[in-house]
């Protein structure tokens, strides 16, 4: 199955008041692409879930700085000076969402589970409303699965079938998203033809990607 | 001393923590200056949260890789034999007991080993990151911070910002001594000579009991 198609198209079903989800790191392994042409058609009150909002110049930051998220779950916002200021004004609602709760609610939400429980954030906080559940003697925070309208992914390689693999840490955030949303893109530094990727390798089976857009040639 | 100096100084100290084939996490600041004074008999494997184990020293121009980055976003390299994976993966060796040692720097710690390094109501509000999973997965904590803020109180009875995590801490290295953190409180296991007992004392917020075999802090 070809997935393979144009940045325009594949983003053309992305609506305002969407949720999505955008992979990387400190924008090392965000898709830059993606997110520069969804600021080109203009969607906003996005519900952005990401793990940080990079710089106001880098990476799901870009959104923010433009003023287009409605909503934020994120674990770090202290790079892009923005997001402090439009969250302590009221303009953009922000939930603080510890990095490895965030990265397992979302892979809940991905794989079927109807919650993790965690340590994370007991007594912090981050407890505030949710219910303690002891097993085996040991106390957790329930956290509940998060899930996505669509997935905006960056891989180095992709495949027309959309197998994935990512270089260096650029994976981060990335391979668990691809699961937890209704429609995933993912923008590929390079695009292959499939069994050009060997199946030992596949970082992300391409079963959880929906379109795959060559980053390298940006076209439609 | 000044606070560059004070910054290696505890930085030293924190190094001679580690133990050969440990997996170690570092945080931002202050605590990642510990790696550049790793002993040369031990090997440590340090852990980016991001997603890799293997952390190496800052490339040099040619050897560049804008794949690799650390916590901080900043380049960094791999070393032969580490290994990439995702954040998944990388919180659940954090959250899993896989890491042998964290270290992280601090606003506040109080004798109960609580301590809050995250935000401050209303002024500044960076988010924990992966702290709260690090203080709660690493099997040691260490806090390496300077001793007090502007002549306030860091380590108190009790903190009063909002808690990172509670009871994780083992251990506080600042640049006038070493605190163990027990069930009884807090001991003074060493002391930086340039101070006396009594100053280390005024300049902490709780009451600091001290060991028996008190010994002078060495780097």
């Amino acid at each position: 199955m070809d997935k393979v198609i144009g940045i325009k198209e594949a983003i053309k079903d992305i609506r305002d008041g969407d949720t999505l989800m955008i992979g990387g790191f400190m924008a090392n392994g965000a898709p830059e692409k993606l997110i520069d042409a969804l600021i080109e058609k203009g969607v906003k009150d996005i519900i952005l879930i990401s793990t940080d909002t990079g710089l106001i110049t880098t990476g799901s930051g870009k959104l923010i700085a433009k003023k287009l998220v409605k909503k934020l779950y994120a674990s770090h916002i202290g790079t892009n000076k923005e997001t402090g200021r439009q969250m302590n004004e009221g303009e953009t609602e922000v939930e603080l969402v510890p990095q490895g709760t965030l990265v397992e609610r979302i892979r809940a939400g991905g794989y079927g589970l109807g919650g993790i429980l965690t340590k994370t954030g007991l007594g912090t906080l981050v407890e505030d409303g949710k219910p303690r559940i002891t097993v085996d003697g040991e106390e957790y925070l329930l956290e509940k699965p998060l899930k996505a309208d669509f997935a905006l992914i960056h891989a180095a390689k992709a495949d027309r079938n959309g197998n994935l693999v990512y270089k260096g840490s650029t994976n981060n955030f990335n391979h668990v998203m691809t699961a937890a949303a209704e429609v995933t893109i993912v923008e590929a530094d390079e695009v292959v033809e499939n069994g050009e990727i060997d199946p030992n390798f596949v970082h992300t089976p391409g079963v959880f990607v929906n379109h795959v857009v060559d980053g390298g040639a940006i076209n439609g | 001393m000044d606070k560059l100096e004070m910054q290696e100084f505890i930085a030293k100290r924190v190094a001679k923590e580690l133990e050969h084939g440990q997996v170690v996490n570092l945080g931002i600041g202050l605590p990642t200056k510990v790696a550049n004074y790793v002993p040369d008999d031990i090997e440590i494997m340090f852990q980016s949260e991001n997603g890799f184990v293997g952390l190496g020293p800052t490339p040099t121009e040619e050897n560049l890789d804008p794949n690799i980055v650390n916590a901080g976003g900043i380049p960094v390299s791999i070393k032969p034999g580490g290994a990439f994976f995702d954040s998944s993966t990388s919180f659940g060796i954090i959250r899993g007991g896989h890491v042998d040692l964290t270290v992280l720097g601090a606003l506040q710690v109080d004798e109960k080993g609580n301590i809050a390094n995250y935000m401050i109501p209303g002024k500044l509000v960076p988010g924990m990151g992966g702290a709260m999973d690090l203080l709660n997965g690493a099997k040691k904590v260490i806090v390496a911070m300077a001793h007090t803020a502007k002549g306030n109180h860091k380590i108190l009875e009790e903190c009063d910002l909002p808690l990172t995590a509670k009871g994780a801490v083992d251990r506080i290295i600042t640049e006038m001594g070493v605190i163990k953190v027990t069930t009884e409180g807090l001991v003074l296991t060493e002391i930086n000579p340039e101070f006396t007992v009594e100053e280390v004392q005024e300049a902490t917020g709780a009451k600091l009991y001290v060991d028996k075999d008190l010994r002078k802090m060495e780097i």
